[in-house]
Parts: structure tokens; sequence; C-alpha cells
């Protein structure tokens, strides 16, 4: 890093995280890399466009989002008082719109008339055809054809909005197969397509550009955790798939030492099943879709199949700033298995009247495992990035009337 | 010299442009694929690019992504590929082999030992899709100093400007992508690829092959009137899909089938250089 007092300075002008990031891309897309970059170095420093985004962030997503104290799960976790800072209550329900709508002004200052996505669940296809139908651009979605059966509801609502969705067969059918077939499209639509991606991975300028659009949620939570007890938070935790919501909440915060740092990786069935979704607790650091990260792989260097019953959190990767800030010990990883977080999710269910995304629900389980250890003078930040309602048909089938039951909320 | 300069310097004495072949290692399995393998000089391959199977295929078209998930499903990897060049080199000196691919399995082998095992299979180039001259010193580095050549791709978007760049590490040959694209798909003009393999002329000394969506005899003809070489892949690789039965085991012929179909195609090149 340039910079050597600041954790907040990367990446270096190659995109390069220490040895992560990069542009692993093929030649026909390297120019297009080159002119997103510059493109976003200009909108960067220009005051119009921070303006601009400032005006819909507000008035278009809702922002700024609540820092909600949630008493009931501090009660029942007995321990560090919980702050929620809730993503879900952003236009279209998760944190997913931070990105798209400053990617989307970047791509309308760059002339481009079609975007293109990936999506897993379904949740930053439908931020990216929302922002399409507000500006009124032609949008392609890739989906695996696995999630668009198992995330219906998503499909019908990014048709709705006038997206046109792909299904992608190849591989396993699900998001790494539809990031190849994104990138398959770009290399093919060079002159008019914009590539709109979900999450702090890909080629540079994305990690940083996408960080840099999802810091809203860091800057305002350390407004208002500063308004709610006078001082920064003990700690933060957040779940982490690619990472972009995580990476929103904690850059802001990276040069504050005394602040711990929790990143959440889904741990499947358990990371001794071999099935599961945490690329830095189980993968080894490799080149994929632009990147060189953390990932689920074999000894050949053959990308392996994540899981996670969070289809948000089903990736074989991972931003590349998360494996650096992994290696350099400033960010603790661990992971959360979807037993837990379906106990989670049900218990911010009943207990705030919060139904939170599966995704979100690995960050509320793990603020369970520590909140006794930390204690009652703990004050502790756990990003809630998306709603759950879309989990609904995915929990009830995991738990059916289990769910109703008393159980043990205390 | 190296075996691919070698061979650029006997084509340009017979007159002729080369033809190129891409088949993918260890596809369908690894019996046919060593036998495809071994029959391509004598189907008149000039030159071999041997791909690397990997899961994620992300510049190629559906044909080459099948071969791929084929290739991987009846057990073909990196060490695999090294040893069927290595198979080769018994009874083949002079063809050149170019390892075709992506980074990730070079790099999860370890890159210093895959240039030292490549080198030593008879290994003559690398082409790595996915590592730009901005990603690619980590591997040329150590490649060179196992006299392995790394060869850059070029494509249609590469401008004046960029096209140093790219050159500057390249040695081999230079490769021309000539659509913007994934494998296998659109094919471009005989115009469109006379102006860029002419504007590559201005730029390197080097070698010049022109390849994707190239799929006939007479495709590979126009392109060997017009530059060094032209790459045949996901034709080849189609032919291949061919031969399978329903349960994507390899019919008797198969061998015979893609073979005769290099042929055709070599034959179309010979007779481009006759005409000209």
């Amino acid at each position: 890093m340039q910079n050597r007092n600041t954790l907040r300075a990367g990446p270096d002008e190659r995109g390069h995280f220490g040895i992560y990031g990069g542009r692993f891309v093929a030649e026909t897309l390297m120019p297009l890399i080159l002119s997103v970059e510059q493109a976003y170095a200009l909108a960067k420093t220009d005051p119009t466009f921070a303006a601009e985004l400032r005006y819909y962030l507000t008035n278009y997503v809702g922002r700024p989002s609540p820092l909600y104290f949630a008493e009931r799960l501090t009660a029942a976790f007995g321990g560090a008082k919980i702050y929620l800072k809730r993503e879900d209550l952003n236009h279209t329900g998760a944190h997913k719109i931070n990105n798209c709508m400053g990617q989307v002004l970047l791509a309308r200052r760059m002339g481009k008339k079609r975007i293109i996505a990936e999506t897993g669940a379904g949740q930053h296809g439908v931020a990216t055809a929302t922002v399409c139908a507000q500006f009124g651009l032609k949008c392609v979605i890739y989906m695996g054809a696995t999630d668009i059966e198992r995330q219906a509801p998503n499909v019908y609502r990014m048709k709705l909005l006038g997206a046109e969705v792909k299904p992608v067969v190849s591989g396993a059918a699900t998001l790494k197969d539809a990031m190849n077939d994104a990138m398959r499209d770009w290399v093919a639509h060079v002159d008019d397509t914009y590539y709109m991606i979900g999450t702090v991975a890909g080629p540079h300028p994305y990690p940083a550009m996408v960080r840099d659009f999802q810091a809203v949620i860091g800057e305002e939570t350390r407004t208002q955790i500063i308004e709610a007890e006078g001082r920064l938070p003990d700690s933060l935790v957040a779940c982490v798939g690619g990472g972009s919501n995580a990476m929103g909440l904690f850059h802001p915060f990276l040069d504050d030492r005394d602040v711990r740092i929790f990143g959440v990786e889904a741990a499947g069935y358990g990371i001794e099943t071999g099935k599961h979704a945490a690329s830095l607790t189980g993968g080894k650091p490799g080149v994929l879709h632009g990147n060189r990260t953390y990932l689920l792989q074999t000894a050949d260097g053959q990308i392996t199949e994540a899981h996670s019953i969070s289809a948000g959190l089903d990736y074989p990767g991972i931003g590349p700033e998360h494996a650096w800030l992994r290696d350099i010990g400033r960010v603790d990883y661990v992971s959360i298995t979807d037993a837990q977080a379906l106990e989670a999710f049900q218990l911010t269910t009943r207990l705030e009247g919060i139904i939170p995304a599966l995704e979100s629900s690995h960050a509320i389980a793990y603020a369970k495992t520590v909140a006794r250890d930390f204690g009652p003078n703990h004050v502790m930040v756990v990003s809630l990035s998306g709603r759950g309602d879309k989990d609904v048909g995915t929990v009830a089938k995991a738990l059916g009337d289990k769910a109703f039951g008393e159980g043990d909320l205390s | 010299m190296s075996r691919i300069a070698q061979r650029f310097a006997a084509l340009k004495a017979e007159g002729r442009a080369g033809l190129v072949t891409f088949i993918t290692a260890g596809d369908p399995d690894a019996a046919t694929g060593q036998a495809l393998l071994e029959g391509l000089p004598g189907a008149g391959a000039d030159l071999i690019e041997l791909g690397m199977p990997f899961s994620d295929p992300m510049a190629d078209g559906p044909v080459i992504q099948a071969s791929s998930i084929r290739a991987l499903a009846n057990g073909a990897s990196l060490v695999r590929t090294l040893e069927m060049v290595r198979l080769f080199r018994v009874r083949d000196q002079e063809t050149p082999i170019i390892l075709m691919g992506y980074y990730n399995p070079i790099y999860a082998h370890g890159v210093p030992a895959f240039c030292a095992e490549a080198a030593s299979a008879g290994v003559d180039g690398l082409i790595i899709v996915d590592l730009p001259p901005e990603e690619a010193e980590e591997l040329t580095v150590p490649a060179h100093a196992q006299g392995i050549d790394f060869i850059f791709l070029t494509a249609p978007t590469t401008d004046d400007a960029r096209l140093p760049t790219v050159l500057a590490g390249a040695s081999g040959f230079v490769y021309y992508v000539s659509i913007a694209g994934i494998t296998g798909t659109a094919s471009a003009s005989r115009e469109a690829i006379a102006a860029a393999v002419e504007r590559l002329h201005r730029h390197t000394s080097l070698p010049i092959a022109v390849g994707f969506g190239l799929k006939s005899a007479a495709q590979v003809a126009m392109v060997g009137g017009l530059a060094d070489a032209a790459v045949v892949g996901s034709a080849i690789v189609q032919t291949v899909a061919d031969g399978l039965d329903a349960g994507g085991r390899a019919k008797p012929g198969l061998v015979d089938d893609v073979l005769t179909f290099v042929g055709s195609l070599a034959a179309g090149l010979r007779g481009s250089t006759e005409q000209d």
C-alpha cells in the first residue's frame, strides 16, 4: 500500500490489495476494464457525480438507513448491546441498491445503453433491473438455471421490471456460472454494454468501486453510533459471500484499531463436510473472475461448488480486499452453519419483528455466539444487509411447522 | 532455435501458412485424447494447441466448455496434460506444442514447478487467456527462463496505443483473436482480418496466427493467404463431440473422423497458398 499509516489506501494503481485483486481477464476485455477505471477515476473526484448519487440515495433508495438498537435480541443474547444497521429498509430490500445506483450513474456518464449483470439469489439482479427501469436502460440478467428454480419470485420481479433473464446452464448453473456467462456477453458486446458487478470482486476497478459505493453503510453507522452511544462501537459483524455489505460497513473503521471486526462466512452443513461457502476458512488463494483471491478449489486448481442455505452467500470466492484483510489479521473471519443461521432467522423474527435475510442471519448468529463473552459494556453493530421475505419459502422447506413452535427464545 | 521458431522458418521456406489445431487434453478420455494428439501432425497440423481443462473457461464458447467438462469428468488434470506431452515427444520431436488455458490450475500447481515440468515434458509455449500483460510477469519470467515461449493474445479491441504493452513480453508468435467474442461463435471478414494483420505487422516481426471463429477449410485458406498461421479450435472439438455415443463414450471411428477433418483443413490451406 502506498500509505503505510492507513489500511484504507488500497488498492495500488494496478488494483492489488497485497497479492490479491488485479485484472486477470482476457485481452479483449482489458481495454473495457481500463475505460471503466478511467471513467470511475473521473467520476470519483467530480462533485456533480457525488451530488447526483447523494440525491438518488436520499430520495430514491431512502438513505440514511436507521441504526436500530435491538433491545430484545440484546436481552436474549445476554451480553453485548446489539445494534442493527437496517439495510433491509432500503428500496428493493437490501444493500445491493447502493452499488447499483452508483454504477448506473457511471454507466450513463459513459454513454452505455445496455446493462448486464450476474445474480445468484436474485437480489443484485432485482436491484440492477430496478435502476435500469428507473433510467430506461436495456437490462440483461444472467442467472443460473438452478437458481432460477430456487428463486422464482425474484425472477418474476426482474421480468416485471423489464429485464431479460437469461438462464445459464453451464457448470452447476449457479452464481459462478452466471458470472462466466456475463463476462462472455461483455466480450461479445464491447461497444454498448456496461457490466454491473454486484459485489466487491472481479477485475480492478470493481472491488474498489463497489466498496466505495457501499461504504455509505459504514459512514452512516459511524455518525449514528456516536449519536447513540457517544463513541465508536467495540465491534462490527457482517456476513461475507462476495463481501460487499461487509466491506461497506468495515472500510470506514479499518483504521480504528480498537474496533474489532468480524466477517462471517457461510459454513453450510459444516466446514468439515466440505459442503460450505467459506472461501477464507476452507479455500486457498487462486485466480478466478478477474481477480486473485481465496477460492474453493481442488488440488488441481478446478473451482468447486459452494453450498449455503443462503443463495446470496453461495459463491466459491470472496472479494480480494477481504483476502488481504484476513492475511494481515485486521479482520477476523469466522463461520456459521445453515442450522445456526436458521435459528438466528427465527429469533430475530420473533423477538424484533424483523424478518432478516438468511445472509444477514449468519451475522446475527455470530453475534449470539460471542455476545455473552463480550459483556454488557460492549457495543456491537451487526449489518442487517437485507430483508428475508425472499427466504420465506426456503425456511418453510427447511423447518416446516417447527418454525411456529415455542422454541427456546431465551 | 526453438521448435516454434523452427516451424515458422520452415513454413516460410515452403511459402505457405501453417495450420494450428486446438484440442482439449484428455477429451473425451485419456486414451482417445492421446491418440488424437499423436495423429494431428500426420493429418496436417503444423503446430498444436493443447487445451488445459478448466472448470470455468470464461473466454470459451459452449463447444470448448463442454470439452473441458468431458475431460475433467474422465480424470483430466494439469499433471496428466503434461504426461500427454511427454508421451507425444517420444515419437515427435519437431511439432511445437503450446498449452492453452487459464491461470488457476498453474497457480495451484506452483508456477516454478509447472514451468520446469512443462519444459522437461516438451512444451514449447503457453497461451494463458486470463493473464494480460499487466499480470503476466509472474509466469512469463519463469517460463522464459525454462525456454518456453509466452504467446500473448491481441484482440480487435487492442488499439495502437495498447499494442506495444501487449507485444513487449511476447515471444514465439502473436495470436490475433479475430472477433470480439468467445471461441467458436462469429467469424470476422476477410477485410477485417487483412487490416488487423497488417496493423500487427507494423508493430512486431513475430509470426501472426489468427483464430476464433474459423470453422471451414475455405476460411482457413482465406486466413492462410493473409497471416502466418490459422488456428482452428471449436470446429475440431465439435467433431470430437460428434463422435460420442449417447453415454458420452468415444464411438469407434472418432479419431479417424477428427483427423480426416483436420486433413481437409490442411488441404484447404495448402491449396490457398499455391494460388497466391
